[in-house]
């Protein structure tokens, strides 16, 4: 007896904490820090509403049903056994569900077409090289010739292109306070357009399962003013180390490492590893990134 | 050529979890030879079961085998729940949490769901369209069988060789050999194609059965909504099932024979598997729900003692269902980016379908309505499936709008939705129609408190796991990961989850104690209409005699059983009396073991890659098939005696 309060009392003081956490936790999702999550977010919320519409009344006459409709001796409710049809109740059936599907159809389908396209227009887009590995994250900066691992630089209210790929088992690239992920495929380069508008360190995250060191593929967004970022870069140029294909090489081995940074990587290098992973079979490239095969030549 | 695989790669070793499975099963099968040899029972398993062609039996067969593997599953979500539990656990190394990930997908999506929905179809088909048996009894322990030693192939791979470990999607190039050189692999692809024949020819079976086994008088639009759902799932798994059986093939020729349909290089398209994998997955899911979906109307219109509200509109609701369910399988991976015009396409399309389940809910809603609702355990797990699946079908909605996905996608959002529809909509219409058809089965009901209890544990259970994984999603927590850190706010969440996991375990221990109990002291069902019925099965004596019908029943119009209860009370009920006739009977046949056993022996040796035994295992297969072509002498005639005799000790008057 006294064991067993003493279990309880034990298990309910540490569950205390736990719960306060709880509520404390961060719902990174619905709290978007840029222009793509911002959308989606709206889009969840309206979504999460219209469902709701359905759900909730359907919780409601249930309860009510069951209770107005028991099978007791003493219930004076109406009883039609062999009421089974009824023309007006199921066009409201069919029509209710119809009319919230071509309403978030539409929803849906504008967005879809909105978040292929860069976030802001006005402003000159960076672009930056992801490829994922096993079990890491190399981050190209074409325009800047440095990489890094593990980690990426930013600068906010930029639209950022990431141009995706992977030099290993298909992976995702998720950034959730940015925007929702993508995956990483071999030979493919996809892109995904986000963007920060505040600065701050974002969480990001493999998000499709590659084996054994999956759970250690997190990485730090670090999103930075135009300023800041630019210092950045002349720093890593100036003090960093290059990386070489035999840096590449091993980094592709599997095995997780810590954060890295180089001051400039093999030209084409990215490129390299589309071709290489049968990127030639795919022409979804996307434009600006055509890539040139007879390049390869030239670096070899 | 060298084999690939040695002895050495046999036997894991060194791993207590594995140690010990392999201590269990060696015991486990020490005692079951045992007590059979003790109790002289091989002669009684071999005559009984093993080679029956009894569409009951074989039902039977069904229900042991998925619920065995429903703890087998259970135990590997309880491993992993324990794992997540709280941050930087060491309860399993990543090695281990990913084969059991992957086999508890697999497990519970191919051999559990599957069977469960396979022995609802058999114990209750024939019966429920007056027919004394399914179309290809024979064909049917073939089924049965493949999917028996298929799971078992599965099962075998954790202590022998090595579990798969690349998800039950099993993506290349993950799942090739690059990156997954071991048998475990092999395992995957080899027990799913041998089940998966074995599905094929389920689905050809009872489509068959449905369009031609009616008993007279019985239209499609008399038939019960549970034989609906069937047909529908029938022809869901015979347009479904050929596709996962090339996909599988195709990976295993990569693996085997160093193909590169699927391989990262060489003009491999991974891309073109993810594809195949869902064009046959998100039928998949159908497949297991349909089913679902004619129980809770049965029990619904039975428990409310009403007819079925929208008899329609549920009928052409499950074809659109069944037609629609191919033209949304892209809404796995809009996260390929497949581009904006594919992703609305199919965002679009997978709202449609939501429609049709819509409309059922309401009409399960409307069923009930103004009836008088009877609180017995099928009525209950029928009841607390609907606000379940009510918000799981939401959930699937907010899935399905493709942008919104790109955030949810390979979340915990996505585990809380599939397991909400699937425990909520599947396990839980499968329970509902267990514990109604067992007076059927087994000729006694289940005990009513003790079921209860489990009733309750599952669902407190449930809520406390899966509603909490949603909110996991929206903290970023993806799914398939071994571990996590303090850092994310993750555990408090994940601590609940896994305190719900343990409950529901304990409710399953309850339903075990269920059966066990109502064994012995369950109430007996003398009647053959325990529940007071509407559909032709509860015509029946419990449990029903071999040949179901002594005489094959007219039926005119819907809930058939209830008319005729109807008419004798009324007092104009003539009986017409017809002559017995003998009954064409097909005989027992240990063919459809036999050959299961040698689809075993080659889905064990391709696994380890040992062409010889592979190719005995085939060759012993051709054998089984050309031996029963050759067979004449397949059936006989139950006698007019023996149907009198069995007859009268049924209805107690010998
Ligand atoms: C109302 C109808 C439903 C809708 C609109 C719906 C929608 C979806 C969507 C869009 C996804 C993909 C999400 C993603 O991967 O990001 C999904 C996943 C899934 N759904 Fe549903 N769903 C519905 C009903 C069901 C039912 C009835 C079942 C099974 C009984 C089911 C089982 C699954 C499974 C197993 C997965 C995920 C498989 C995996 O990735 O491992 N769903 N659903
Ligand atoms: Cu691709
Ligand atoms: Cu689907």
């Amino acid at each position: 007896m006294k064991l067993s309060r003493l279990f309880t009392r034990t298990f309910l003081i540490c569950l205390v904490p736990l719960i306060l956490s709880g509520c404390g936790g961060k719902f990174i999702v619905l709290d978007p820090k840029g222009p793509v999550g911002e959308e989606e977010k709206h889009l969840i919320l309206l979504t999460t509403l219209l469902i709701a519409i359905v759900v909730i009344p359907v919780i409601i006459l249930l309860i009510y049903i069951i209770y107005r409709y028991r099978d007791t001796p003493s219930n004076t409710a109406r009883y039609r056994p062999k009421w089974g049809d009824n023309k007006y109740l199921e066009i409201i059936w069919w029509g209710i569900p119809i009319i919230i599907t071509v309403f978030m159809a539409y929803f849906t389908g504008k967005s879809v077409f909105a978040l292929v396209k860069p976030p802001t227009t006005d402003v000159k887009p960076i672009t930056i090289q992801v490829t994922s590995l096993d079990w890491k994250w190399l981050f190209q900066y074409p325009d800047q010739n440095i990489a890094t691992v593990n980690y990426v630089d930013i600068p906010a209210g930029r639209p950022v292109q990431f141009i995706l790929t992977s030099d290993a088992p298909m992976n995702s690239f998720w950034i959730p306070q940015l925007g929702g992920q993508e995956y990483t495929m071999p030979g493919m380069a996809m892109r995904l357009w986000l963007q920060a508008n505040e600065t701050g360190k974002y969480f990001g995250t493999g998000a499709n399962f590659t084996g054994e060191g999956f759970a250690h593929m997190q990485f730090d967004v670090i999103a930075k003013t135009e300023a800041e970022f630019n210092r950045w870069v002349n720093k890593v140029k100036a003090a960093g180390k290059p990386m070489d294909m035999a840096i590449y090489n091993r980094l592709k081995q599997p095995g997780l490492v810590n954060k890295q940074t180089y001051s400039s990587y093999p030209p084409h290098a990215f490129e390299m590893t589309l071709m290489k992973n049968g990127g030639h079979y795919h022409e979804r490239i996307p434009e600006g990134n055509q890539f040139n095969p007879n390049d390869t030549e030239k670096t070899k | 050529m060298e084999p690939k695989f040695k002895i050495s790669h046999f036997f894991i070793h060194g791993d207590p979890l594995i140690l010990g499975a392999d201590v269990s099963i060696g015991i486990a099968t020490v005692m079951i030879i045992f007590v059979l040899t003790y109790f002289k029972k091989w002669k009684w398993l071999w005559k009984e079961w093993l080679t029956t062609v009894d569409h009951k039996k074989i039902g039977i067969m069904y229900v042991i085998a998925a619920l065995l593997m429903l703890f087998r599953g259970g135990v590997d979500a309880l491993l992993m729940r324990t794992q997540l539990a709280l941050p930087n656990l060491k309860v399993l190394l990543s090695e281990h949490y990913n084969e059991i990930f992957t086999t508890h997908g697999t497990i519970m999506i191919l051999f559990m769901a599957m069977p469960l929905i396979f022995a609802m179809m058999n114990i209750v088909i024939p019966l429920q369209i007056g027919a004394r048996d399914v179309a290809y009894p024979f064909l049917n322990a073939i089924s049965f069988w493949l999917f028996f030693f298929g799971a078992m192939l599965l099962n075998l791979s954790f202590v022998i060789g090595g579990s798969p470990n690349a998800g039950w999607v099993g993506y290349p190039p993950l799942s090739e050999l690059q990156f997954n050189p071991g048998p475990g692999e092999n395992f995957y692809v080899l027990a799913i194609q041998i089940s998966g024949i074995g599905s094929l020819a389920t689905g050809i079976n009872f489509l068959v059965t449905i369009l031609k086994m009616r008993t007279k008088g019985m239209r499609l639009m008399d038939m019960p909504l549970f034989t609906w759902s069937v047909l529908a799932t029938s022809i869901l798994i015979i347009a479904a099932f050929p596709v996962i059986t090339v996909t599988m093939l195709l990976l295993f020729l990569d693996r085997f024979a160093g193909a590169h349909f699927f391989t990262m290089t060489h003009g491999g398209d991974p891309m073109m598997y993810i594809n195949l994998f869902w064009i046959w997955g998100h039928p998949e899911v159908y497949i297991v729900i349909l089913p679902a979906f004619g129980i809770f109307s049965e029990v619904t219109s039975v428990f409310s003692k009403k007819v079925t509200f929208g008899y329609t509109s549920m009928v052409v609701s499950m074809m659109l269902i069944s037609f629609y369910a191919y033209f949304t399988w892209v809404h796995h991976f809009f996260t390929m980016g497949a581009g904006a015009g594919v992703n609305t396409f199919f965002a679009v399309s997978t709202m449609i379908i939501a429609i049709p389940t819509g409309v059922k809910v309401f009409n399960w809603l409307l069923t009930m309505y103004q009836g008088r609702i009877r609180l017995t355990e099928p009525m209950l797990w029928t009841i607390a499936f609907i606000p379940c699946f009510a918000i799981g079908g939401a959930t699937g909605v907010m899935l399905s709008i493709a942008p919104a996905d790109y955030q949810y996608h390979n979340s915990y959002f996505l585990i809380a939705h599939f397991h909400q529809v699937l425990i909520g909509g599947t396990v839980f219409g499968m329970f509902a129609g267990l514990t109604y058809w067992w007076p059927k089965m087994f000729g006694f009901k289940l005990n009513e408190t003790l079921g209860r209890w489990a009733f309750w544990l599952w669902n407190i259970g449930f809520y406390a796991c899966f509603m909490p994984q949603y909110a996991l999603g929206f903290m970023g927590m993806t799914r398939r990961i071994y571990t996590y850190g303090w850092d994310m706010g993750w555990a408090p969440l994940n601590l609940i989850s896994s305190i719900g996991a343990v409950i529901m375990g304990i409710a399953f221990l309850f339903q075990v104690w269920e059966i066990a109990y109502s064994v012995k002291y369950g109430e007996r069902d003398t009647t053959g209409d325990p529940w007071d019925g509407h559909t032709l099965e509860w015509s029946l004596p419990s449990p029903a005699p071999k040949y179901n019908f002594a005489v094959l029943p007219e039926v005119h119009g819907r809930d058939a059983w209830w008319k005729t209860k109807e008419a004798k009370e009324r007092g104009d009920y003539e009986e017409k009396k017809q002559e017995l006739e003998p009954i064409h009977y097909p005989k027992n046949s240990g063919i459809p073991f036999i050959l299961s056993v040698f689809f075993f022996i080659a889905g064990f040796g391709f696994t380890f890659e040992w062409v010889w035994m592979g190719a005995l295992g085939l060759l012993g297969v051709a054998i089984c098939l050309i031996v029963r072509s050759f067979q004449y002498d397949t059936d006989y005639y139950i006698s007019v005696d023996e149907i009198k005799e069995t007859e009268a000790a049924l209805r107690g008057e010998v």
